[in-house]
Parts: C-alpha cells; sequence; structure tokens
C-alpha cells in the first residue's frame, strides 16, 4: 500500500533536512580560508602524484558478483521463508534443491581460490 | 477525551488529532502532520541519543577498560563533551577538496544519515507503537542499509583521493561480503513467526524469544551486523590508529560529523534490531497493557546489546583483512545457508514428531553448533599438522 | 488527478531524466550514479503501483548490488574520470527515428488492450496474501517451481562465468594458501 510508506518518506526527508541544515550551520560558522594547499587531496603529507581515481583490481567485480547471486538467491528465498509452514515437505525439499544447485557454485568459487584476499 | 495513561502514546495521538481537526484542519492534513511530528521526535530522539548520550557513554567504557578517565572537564563526568565536540565540528573549516565532484561529495554525507535513520522506521518501540509495520520489514531494513553503503560508495568516490577511494572499495567490499550472512541469518525469525513485518515478528516470540529457538542464527546475525557496520574488532578498514582514515579522509567539519553520526546511528540500530528480531522486542510481563513498560524493555534490551557490542569492540584486537574475508566466506555463508536448511527442517519434524517446537530448535540448533565446531577443530588439527611438518608453511597457512 | 497520479509522473518524470543523463552524460562515473537515481525512481514507481515487495527488491538487488557492481566495473576500465567525447555519433537521428516509432508502436498497441483504457481499480486484496501468494506460486509444482529452480541454476552458470573471467586462467598462479 503505498500509504504504508508515507511515514518512511517522512522519516526519511526529515532526517535529510536535519543532516542538510547541520552541514548548513557548520558552513555558515566555520571560517573560509582556502589556500592551494589546504585544497589538495590529502596523501600523508606529500604532493599528490597521478589521478584521485585509479584503475581497481579485478577482485572487488568478483566479490560483488558473488554478492549479487546471493543476493537474488535470497530475494527468492524470502517468500518461501514466509509461507514455510504452511508448505508440505516437497517445498522444503524443492528449496534444499535450490540452495545446493547454488551451493556447487560457492564451491568452485572456493575450489578456485575466488575468496582468498591477494 | 480523558488521558488514557495505560496507552499514552495512543492518546497523545488522538489528542493532538482531536485538536488539529478541531482547528479546521482536513484529515488527511492531520494525519500528515502528525506523521512529521512522530518523525521530528524519532529523528531528533535518535541523533540527540547517538551523538550525545552514546557516545560519552562509548568513551566512558572504553576509557575505564583502557585504564583512563575519559572525558572528565565538560559538565559533570564530562557528560557534555560529546556537545563541545559537535560544537568544535561546527566551527571548522568546511573543506572541499579540488577536483572533487562536488555534488557527489555533499550528497554522500546526507544519505548516510539517511540510510541510518530510515531504519528506524520500522521498528517497533511499544506495543501500537511503531512508525509504519511494513509487510516487507525484513526486506526494508536490507534495502535501507544498501543505500548506506553506497553513501560510503559516493564519498569515496567523490573524494578525489586514492586513499578514500581505495577505502571506500575496500570498505564497500566488506560490508556487501558481510551482509550475506546477515540477510541469510534474517532468513530464520522470518521462516519462525511467518511474516516479513518486524511488528509481527515481536509479536511471534510470544512463545519464546527467537535467541531460545535459534541461537546460531541470533550469533549469526549479531556477528555478521557488527562486521557489516564496520565496528571493532572488524574496523580495519578504517582503522584511524594505524592507516589514512579510509573512505571519509576527505571529509572535515559537520559533514564529517554526519558520517560519524551515522556510523554510530548504524551500531546502535545494529543493537535495536537484535534486540527486536531475537530478543522480544518490547515482549514482557504487562508490556501489552502498559505500552510504556513495553518501551523500558525495548530499551533495556538495546542497550544490553548495545554494551556487549563495546564490550566486544574493546577488549578485541583487530583481525587481519585475508582472515576477516576467510572468515565470511568460509565460516559465515556457508553456516548461515546450514542453520536456514535446519531451522526449516526442524520447523517440519517438531509437528511430526508431537514434541515441543522450542525443544526440537534448540536441540538442532546445539547440533549445528556441535557440527560446526568439530569441522573448526579437524581443520585447525589439519594446519598444525601442516606447521609441524614443514616450518615454512607458517607464513602462508594461517588462514583459520 | 489524484496525488497518486500526480506523484506517479512526478517520479516517472525523474525516471526519464536520469535515464537521459544516464546516456548522454560524459563521464562514465557519472552515468552510473544517474542509473542508480533511475533505478530509484523505479522503485518509487513500484510502491505507487502497490507492488511493495518488488519494490524493496529494487533497491534491495538493483541499488544495493548492481549498482554497486557496476560501479566496481566502472572501475576497472581505464581512463575512468576522463570525458570519453561526445555521446553521439553522425546517425543520431535515425537512432531517434527508429526509437521514436518504436515508442509509438507500442503506445498504440498498449491502446488496444481493453484492461488498459480504464482506470486501473486499487487492488483487493490486501499485501501480506500477496506475498504469501508468491511464496506458495514459487514452489508449486503446477505453477513456478521449474523457473525457479532454473534461477538457480542460471545463478550458479554467472558465479561460475564471473569466477573463469576474472581468475587468471592456469594454475601458475596459484596461491599457496588454496585449500
Amino acid at each position: 500500500m503505498p500509504t504504508d510508506f508515507l511515514p518512511i518518506a517522512v522519516l526519511i526527508a526529515l532526517a535529510t533536512v536535519l543532516a542538510f541544515l547541520v552541514v548548513l550551520i557548520g558552513h555558515l560558522f566555520g571560517p573560509r580560508r582556502p589556500t592551494a594547499t589546504k585544497l589538495e587531496p590529502y596523501e600523508s603529507g606529500m604532493r599528490p602524484y597521478g589521478p584521485g581515481q585509479r584503475r581497481m583490481p579485478v577482485h572487488f567485480y568478483l566479490v560483488a558478483m558473488l554478492f549479487i547471486l546471493f543476493d537474488v538467491e535470497i530475494v527468492f528465498l524470502l517468500p518461501w521463508a514466509v509461507v514455510l509452514r504452511q508448505l508440505r515437505l516437497f517445498a522444503l525439499i524443492e528449496m534444499v534443491v535450490f540452495i545446493a544447485v547454488l551451493l556447487v557454485g560457492f564451491v568452485y568459487a572456493w575450489k578456485k581460490g575466488a575468496l582468498e584476499w591477494e | 477525551m480523558d488521558f488514557n495513561f495505560q496507552d499514552p502514546f495512543t492518546s497523545i495521538g488522538e489528542l493532538l488529532r482531536g485538536l488539529l481537526l478541531g482547528w479546521g484542519l482536513a484529515p488527511g492534513l492531520v494525519s500528515l502532520i502528525l506523521m512529521l511530528l512522530g518523525a521530528l521526535v524519532l529523528a531528533g530522539f535518535a541523533m540527540t541519543l547517538a551523538g550525545v548520550f552514546l557516545t560519552w557513554l562509548d568513551r566512558k567504557l572504553a576509557a575505564r577498560i583502557q585504564d583512563r578517565l575519559g572525558p572528565n572537564r565538560v559538565g559533570p563526568f564530562g557528560i557534555f563533551q560529546p556537545i563541545a565536540d559537535a560544537i568544535k565540528l561546527i566551527t571548522k573549516e568546511d573543506i572541499i577538496p579540488e577536483g572533487a565532484e562536488r555534488a557527489i561529495f555533499k550528497l554522500a554525507p546526507m544519505l548516510a544519515v539517511m540510510s541510518a535513520v530510515g531504519i528506524w522506521a520500522v521498528v517497533p518501540f511499544a506495543p501500537r507503537l511503531i512508525g509504519t509495520d511494513l509487510n516487507v520489514g525484513v526486506l526494508y531494513i536490507v534495502a535501507v542499509g544498501a543505500i548506506g553503503t553506497l553513501s560510503i560508495m559516493m564519498g569515496g568516490m567523490a573524494s578525489n583521493n586514492k586513499y578514500a577511494m581505495l577505502g571506500a572499495f575496500r570498505t564497500v567490499a566488506q560490508m556487501v561480503a558481510y551482509e550475506i550472512p546477515m540477510v541469510i541469518a534474517l532468513l530464520v525469525p522470518t521462516m519462525l513467526a511467518g511474516t516479513m513485518g518486524v511488528g509481527g515478528i515481536v509479536e511471534a516470540q510470544r512463545g519464546g524469544w527467537f535467541i531460545v529457538l535459534a541461537p546460531v542464527a541470533t550469533l549469526l546475525f549479531f556477528v555478521s551486523a557488527m562486521a557489516e557496520a564496520g565496528r571493532a574488532p572488524f574496523d580495519l578498514l578504517e582503522a584511524e590508529s594505524e592507516i589514512v582514515a579510509g573512505y571519509n579522509v576527505e571529509y572535515s567539519g559537520m559533514k564529517f560529523g554526519m558520517f560519524y553520526v551515522a556510523e554510530f546511528l548504524h551500531g546502535v540500530t545494529i543493537a535495536a534490531l537484535t534486540a527486536t528480531l531475537f530478543l522480544g522486542g518490547w515482549l514482557g510481563p504487562g508490556a501489552q497493557q502498559f505500552p510504556l513498560l513495553g518501551l523500558v524493555y525495548f530499551a533495556i534490551k538495546t542497550a544490553f546489546v548495545y554494551l556487549v557490542i563495546s564490550l566486544i569492540r574493546f577488549s578485541m584486537p583487530r583481525i587481519r583483512i585475508d582472515h576477516l574475508l576467510a572468515f565470511n566466506w568460509k565460516l559465515l555463508t556457508p553456516l548461515a545457508l546450514a542453520a536456514v536448511i535446519v531451522t526449516a527442517i526442524a520447523d517440519k519434524l517438531a509437528p511430526a514428531l508431537g514434541w515441543n517446537r522450542a525443544v526440537v530448535h534448540l536441540t538442532a540448533n546445539i547440533l549445528l553448533a556441535w557440527a560446526t565446531f568439530e569441522a573448526l577443530r579437524a581443520y585447525a588439527r589439519g594446519i598444525r599438522q601442516r606447521v609441524e611438518v614443514q616450518p615454512a608453511a607458517v607464513e602462508t597457512g594461517g588462514a583459520d | 488527478m489524484t496525488l497518486v497520479q500526480i506523484l506517479f509522473l512526478l517520479f516517472g518524470l525523474v525516471t526519464l531524466l536520469a535515464s537521459l543523463m544516464v546516456v548522454t552524460s560524459p563521464k562514465l562515473v557519472h552515468a552510473a550514479f544517474w542509473l542508480i537515481l533511475a533505478l530509484a525512481g523505479v522503485a518509487a514507481l513500484f510502491i505507487l503501483l502497490e507492488a511493495t515487495f518488488l519494490a524493496v527488491v529494487q533497491v534491495v538487488v538493483y541499488i544495493g548490488a548492481i549498482a554497486i557492481l557496476i560501479i566496481f566495473a566502472v572501475m576497472l576500465t581505464r581512463r575512468v574520470m576522463h570525458d570519453t567525447g561526445p555521446q553521439v555519433n553522425r546517425s543520431w537521428w535515425v537512432a531517434l527515428l527508429v526509437s521514436l516509432v518504436l515508442f509509438g508502436g507500442l503506445v498504440l498497441m498498449l491502446a488496444q488492450v481493453p484492461a488498459l483504457a480504464g482506470t486501473p481499480a486499487p487492488l483487493m486484496v490486501d499485501q501480506e496474501t500477496l506475498l504469501e501468494d508468491l511464496g506458495r506460486a514459487l514452489v508449486d509444482a503446477d505453477r513456478y517451481v521449474l523457473p525457479f529452480e532454473l534461477a538457480s541454476v542460471l545463478l550458479m552458470a554467472s558465479m561460475i562465468g564471473a569466477i573463469f573471467v576474472a581468475r587468471p586462467p592456469s594454475g601458475s598462479e596459484e596461491r599457496s594458501g588454496e585449500r
């Protein structure tokens, strides 16, 4: 029901507005004396070299990929979990099969060393 | 209208509604105003609580454990120290580094606060005192948490600083990794209660708190939520005493303050969620008749869990990054999946055997925990043997 | 127009504009963030359409996971923050024409569907029942159990595929700590 989300919308809007106001107050009361050195990105006291954004290792991509798969799995599992108590044994077996198939992929990732951090 | 002391929240709401309707306002508008008022109280309460009182308590506790005094200058026992800190942050220069994506840079701290506060909309404080009892409450909690992840990503990427960027990437990788066992553990209360609504989950714990029915899932949720929030001992990605701060290194002044508040609130949120989903929320003797009592129970339970989090935080050393990831992927995630299957089977088994539901669940959980410990012990034995046979493996084979 | 309709149009507009920015913004990272806004707009539309579960799933899966994946993937590319030059080439008008024709065709087709002609009635069943029905349908042998199990196979395949693409192919770089 869209009205169920009204309190959430109000709360979130309010939190954002409060955060904005607090930041604004900080903006008003804080000094503003920018210098070229001050505005440099922090690099442990050295002059920054190279761009601030750079290419990232592929490992992060793998973690995100695994996350998506489990996320989607959980989204499928949630409606099942809601009605589990009304379902018969057959539904339980189906779900075990569902998880088992995914575990095959998980074991593959494990064996391939995709879960190791380098 | 006579004031009902047994249920003050409903009474106050009705009183205000009557008053506003008396002024000739439209009913829809009155509802909106009431909601706004409630949200204002909630957000203000949360921010003050987290920002002022709990930071003070946290620092005092840390000081006690580390044999220091802690804040003791501003006000009695230094209780106004957080306010002094806030004033300090307000009067700091608000620096946006050169080459930053200004819009994203400014938006990120607000999104962080938004996600930290947003979760409280579905937390039941007392009977009938809940922002909105969404029927997908559990998933909503996950969704709002995802926005927090996004805010960290935005903050790190917009800073034009390679450390901020790397910190953001690592933090996000840790957060999403630990979100998996956390969400899988959330399946267990959903299963036991037969609903995703947070209010319904609390109601379903009348027969027994879920920490009794599902201790393994409770522990899994607690640990992985702590890691997801980046609390010590899982805070190695922004270990301010060891490395550059992480994704928020370029933030200063009140923008940093917002990230700080959000992170702090996240810790409180975990405590509240654990208390709600596994410790029975506002349930307790007499809470049904006197909602105020329910609020007290809820606050006590939340404070207790928060205290446990703080104790863990100040007594454990940081863990190494490869251990952190291995702990998640190789222990928590498989164990969480196992807990879901075990709970499902136990739930089917209990009526079939005709035994008490709680007994069956508890037995199943104890068996699961025992099997896990046995597996860990066998694994550790394997490592020990390898180390004894081949001393060179000490450097590489330590991921336990 | 009711309030819900106004909100719907508003969110639809935000979604459309954000999508437009996705394809026109010269920086890849900006496009990724505009995409997140577009996805959030779709989630808001789902809420207005009383598809609560879908709305929350949209945020969890798309904003929480896929957006993160896209940002990670963007950061794999070279010259991340640089302008990639103009976003259109000489045949932009052909693309515009084709999409306009497609859009017109879709509108014409949808106008034929009788159910879409009038104002849709609000849902009669409550959300809890819908959710429970979804859970039952997923494991019902007469309904969606086959697609459901196939989805798990698909997920497994994509997991293996992602690892296969991202890992070095040979065993030469096997970590000593692997087990």
